[in-house]
């Protein structure tokens, strides 16, 4: 028999390397939000089981030395949380996080240099492109978000071939827009493929995503235009 | 044993940082200048003296961390002078 999962004990965990700076962010909104503090996972530590919903943070893993993320990828956590991935658990990977991703193959593609080679610390409007992803369903097709960005490495690239599977699959969640909505270059901050700021895997399960929501989880924050996503994966594991 | 391995973006990959180089070289009037591409470059102090195991080695850093096989092309160079 198994025991009673115990309602002190958060499903979800934030992993954290040296260098993260987005982890208390998330740690706070998923408490606000859940309720009960997530589990703080050193980069260290390997195992992951048991968790239905793990975050990779943003910040600057390892001083972005070499490429974003290109060092993350090898820590054990991310061997925990490949296998936890394939087990089904849901991964979300914000700005460095999204970066860590895409280095560890969990999500295609790579993060290049913005275009204009300026870090880019401002809020964008995203245009949410599916709900039926367990990290959007508290959001409605086509609805503006609000949330900001703060990456120097953001522009999505993708090879031209590869870019029309990933569109034709449906896998691109958020593009950058303007406030009414409308999907144009001039609302590309960085230069990303199809103005491109959040995408999943074919199966749905990892999120990477350039923008901040943990950032925006609360009006007294700006906006709480970042909450809904966490309470959409928080249905979707307490489902 | 010394080896040298250069990391560059893919020729199709928009280098923002070389395109920016480039403008300001003919700024300075340097004419001549047609493009510039800004890369990486690594040194490696390898233990050993198997020249062919070590290329293949370096070979796999390369795939595995130093570069990514997605936006980036690699070469690598070795130097027997430590000093080279």
């Amino acid at each position: 028999m198994t025991p009673a999962p115990d309602s002190t004990v958060s499903p979800w965990g934030v992993i954290i390397f040296p260098g993260s700076n987005c982890d208390h962010d998330a740690v706070e909104t998923i408490r606000r939000i859940t309720g009960i503090p997530p589990r703080e996972i050193w980069h260290r530590e390997e195992n992951l089981a048991g968790l239905k919903a793990v975050v990779v943070p943003g910040g600057f893993s390892y001083g972005d030395y070499l490429r974003s993320g290109a060092i993350a990828r090898f820590a054990k956590a991310m061997d925990g949380l490949l296998s936890a991935a394939n087990n089904g658990t849901l991964a979300l990977g914000i700005c460095n996080g999204f970066q860590i991703l895409t280095e560890a193959g969990l999500l295609p593609g790579a993060l290049l240099r913005n275009v204009g080679l300026r870090f880019i610390c401002r809020d964008v409007y995203l245009h949410v492109e599916r709900t039926d992803t367990p990290f959007t369903s508290r959001y409605q097709v086509g609805q503006v978000l609000r949330i900001p960005i703060a990456h120097n490495e953001g522009n999505y690239y993708l090879p031209p071939s590869e870019l029309a599977e990933l569109e034709a699959n449906r896998q691109v969640v958020f593009r950058y827009c303007d406030r009414y909505g409308n999907i144009v270059p001039e609302a590309n901050p960085n230069g990303s493929a199809n103005n491109i700021a959040g995408i999943v895997n074919r199966a749905g399960t990892v999120l990477g995503m350039m923008p901040h929501p943990e950032r925006r989880s609360d009006s007294l924050l700006g906006s709480p235009d970042g909450a809904p996503l966490f309470q959409s994966v928080n249905d979707h594991i307490a489902g | 044993m010394r080896a040298r391995v250069a990391v560059r973006l893919k020729p199709a990959i928009l280098d923002p940082q070389g395109k920016t180089v480039n403008q300001a070289l003919l700024q300075l009037g340097y004419s001549e200048v047609t493009g510039v591409r800004i890369g990486k470059l690594i040194e490696l102090d390898l233990d050993g003296a198997d020249r062919v195991a070590l290329q293949s080695r370096v070979e796999e850093m390369s795939r595995k961390l130093l570069s990514n096989p997605l936006v980036e092309d690699f070469e690598i160079q070795f130097a027997d002078d430590p000093s080279a």
